[in-house]
């Protein structure tokens, strides 16, 4: 360390990996369901997927995390995304590569990708 | 990139009921469900809560899990980290409402707390540098040593009001302002980590949790007063404690914060560490620079303070652990933050460890001015088993206990000095009506008989001699003229000693005989203990007509002190008992009286 600039370099990189244990109840929620089912159809790489992604695009304001059964297992895996103050979306039928493109438009750019919700996904 | 943190309480408290095997069982089942690149285990500091230990936080989620097993750890991991349920029946019960989970924050325990001191106790790794330069480490060091000059370096903590939190309350700035205008030359920063009190465990818990605040407070001490070398006098009685601090120095120095050039600006600072044996007097400023000189720890008179002639005959200044705690964010929010929190006189906040007879034992940090009500009845929950609270005692053996009559004065320096008690470093023993206030006045003078150096003679000879008739009194041998003979001595011994010790070592027992005198009357004049607690004046009695004869007192009794026969009353021979009560846990037939 030679100098305060250095320093401060490696407080923002390290506050990066430990912004999971503020407070988190004013962040978007996305909710993966890892019950049996939902982990059968493979739901661990998409929450793999959603680690990752969120963790490069270093989105402090977005909290992964997971949940139990929801109840419709034929259209597991299942992703829940809340943010507060507006209506839940469920996306289902997730996929690794779904879920980079439901970070990239949804979570950074505000546009629910509407395909791949449970209102277009159950027609 | 980890999408939990497993943050395990590596503080003393939860260690010894635990803790480390807990850290393996997660670890090991981690591995065995193959989440050991989604999942982090972190060994913290202290949490506060020490009486629910050994205690587990979950993120992000925040789930507060308290008294875990080894054998809930499975659970935990295939339930919660595995699938995301929440184990309900792990949670800290207040944690737990009916539709949702609340948080931490929000229970009794916390809610009053105001962490500055403790900020990252329980939050970071102590045994990892990056996690405490995550949030705003050594920032303030380099603040200091870029932009600010040794006088608005006191300037900040003149304005700031803070004073020393090891029990004395002297002003820190000031305290800096003579060591620093002392003639240049060698000159010491000393940290004072001697934590003797019974009781007491505040700088326990700093140290163990976040060590590194301590260095880097000592390093902005060394740049404003100019010295370059700094010394931390730890007990060896705190094992966890000394070894973070040893990984702490040697992490800073290889990351530059420590030794020579200091992130580039030509300050050099070094700290090293000095353990001490456990004498209570070596937490007494100038023993405390005695031993670290090498010698037998005994106190010196003063003037010459250590800011002119301290450690090894040069300018030093000393401070407590938590006093350290304090300085690095004064530097970095400001003066008029800290000065916001506490009281005219007091500010900022202080740091109590909570134990005795209350619900919630542990580490609590709380604003100057709160009341000593608030403390026992919502952050403590008050007494265990609904016993009625009877008196606080502040200080430990330095200092006096507070009545319940006098429980809604906020708390600060003065108004405690004022009821005839002091902060002292924090240990706040709580006490219901099951203890006898003499023997506690006893307990606390035999502590200082033990440890008193005996180089005064005050001290030596006079709490000994006090000491005496405190056991006179707990046998029922006093006169109502040896309580007059007391309080004179405790006065001379006041007035006379060499150092703090000797001085405020009257203190319990002059706060007894100001509060609770008519206890120290009861077991005079009517030879009675109204608590219970002293032995010789207690009698244990069969009461004849409840007593079944089952023999079962007769059988338990060690000194056979207890005859009768079969399906007849009993009787207990008063000259053989030996009071130990084993007859009364006994008995089922509640026919064992203590008079």
């Amino acid at each position: 360390m030679k100098s305060l600039a250095e320093l401060q370099a490696l407080r923002d990189k390290m506050k990066d990996q430990m912004g999971i244990r503020g407070d988190d109840s004013k962040n978007i929620r996305v909710v993966v369901g890892m019950a049996t089912c939902g982990i059968a159809a493979g739901a661990r790489p998409v929450l793999h997927a959603f680690t990752e992604e969120v963790a490069k695009r270093g989105l402090k304001d977005v909290t992964v995390a997971q949940t139990g059964c929801i109840g419709i297992c034929q259209y597991e895996p299942v992703v829940e995304v809340m943010e507060p103050g507006k209506e839940k979306v469920t996306y289902v039928k997730m996929t690794p590569e779904k879920a980079v493109k439901v970070v990239n438009d949804h979570l950074v750019n505000g546009n629910v990708v509407t395909e791949y919700t449970i209102g277009a996904v159950a027609k | 990139m980890y999408r939990s943190h497993v943050l395990v309480c590596g503080g003393t408290g939860c260690t010894s009921s635990g803790s480390a095997k807990i850290i393996e069982e997660f670890e090991k089942e981690i591995a065995a469900t193959g989440l050991q690149d989604e999942v982090r285990v972190v060994r913290t500091g202290c949490f506060g809560l020490c009486a629910l230990g050994p205690v587990v936080i979950i993120y992000p989620e925040g789930a507060f899990y308290s008294r875990v097993d080894p054998k809930d750890v499975k659970e935990i991991v295939d339930e919660h980290l595995l699938k995301g349920r929440i184990v309900r029946r792990l949670l800290y019960t207040e944690t737990v409402q009916e539709d949702h989970i609340s948080s931490l924050n929000e229970t009794g325990f916390y809610k009053k707390q105001k962490r500055v001191a403790l900020r990252n106790c329980g939050v970071i790794n102590p045994e990892d540098i990056n996690e405490y330069i995550a949030y705003d480490g050594y920032q303030a060091l380099g603040k200091v040593l870029t932009e600010m000059t040794p006088d608005d370096v006191i300037d900040v903590l003149n304005r700031s009001g803070l004073r020393g939190r090891g029990g004395a309350g002297f002003p820190t700035g000031r305290k800096w302002t003579f060591a620093k205008n002392q003639p240049a030359g060698q000159k010491y920063v000393c940290c004072n980590a001697d934590e003797g009190d019974p009781g007491a465990f505040m700088d326990r818990s700093v140290l163990e949790g976040d060590p590194h605040v301590v260095l880097e407070a000592m390093a902005i001490a060394g740049y404003t007063i100019g010295s370059n070398q700094g010394y931390i006098y730890v007990r060896a009685e705190y094992p966890i404690a000394v070894k973070r601090l040893e990984i702490a120095i040697e992490q800073a120095r290889e990351m530059g914060l420590l030794g020579k050039n200091i992130l580039g600006t030509g300050f050099d600072f070094d700290i090293e560490l000095r353990l001490g044996s456990g004498a209570f007097v070596c937490g007494e400023e100038t023993a405390l620079m005695t031993s670290i000189e090498g010698h037998r720890g005994e106190p010196r008179p003063r003037p010459p303070f250590p800011a002119v002639k301290g450690l090894f005959g040069k300018s030093s200044i000393l401070n407590n652990v938590e006093t350290w705690a304090n300085i690095p964010q004064i530097i970095l929010k400001g003066p008029e933050w800290f000065a916001s929190m506490g009281t005219e006189t007091s500010k900022g906040t202080k740091v109590f460890a909570l134990g005795g007879k209350i619900h919630n034992t542990g580490l609590v940090e709380i604003p100057m001015g709160t009341t000593l009500r608030e403390i026992v009845e919502e952050i403590g929950g008050g007494c265990p088993g609904g016993k009625k609270f009877k008196a606080a005692q502040t200080g430990g053996p330095s200092g006096g206990c507070i009545p319940a009559s006098k429980i809604d004065t906020p708390i600060d320096y003065e108004n405690l000095i004022a009821i005839g008690s002091m902060m002292g470093s924090g240990g706040l023993i709580v006490m219901d009506e099951d203890n006898c206030m003499v023997d506690i006045a006893k307990f606390f003078l035999e502590f200082t008989v033990d440890e008193s150096c005996g180089k005064c003679s005050p001290c030596r000879i006079g709490t000994k001699r006090l000491y005496e008739m405190l056991d006179k009194v707990t046998r029922g041998e006093a006169t109502l003229e040896d309580l007059d003979k007391m309080e004179k001595l405790c006065y001379y011994i006041k007035d006379n000693a060499l150092c703090g010790l000797g001085q405020t070592a009257p203190n319990p027992v002059l706060s007894t005989l100001r509060y609770f005198r008519d206890e120290y009357v009861a077991h005079v004049v009517d030879k009675r203990c109204p608590a219970g607690v002293c032995k010789h004046l207690l009698q244990y009695q069969i009461v004849a007509d409840k007593c079944k004869g089952c023999t079962l007192c007769a059988r338990n009794c060690p000194v056979g002190a207890i005859s009768g026969t079969v399906k007849n009353p009993h009787v207990i021979d008063q000259s053989k008992c030996i009071k130990c009560g084993a007859c009364m846990e006994k008995c089922k037939f509640g026919a064992i009286v203590r008079k």
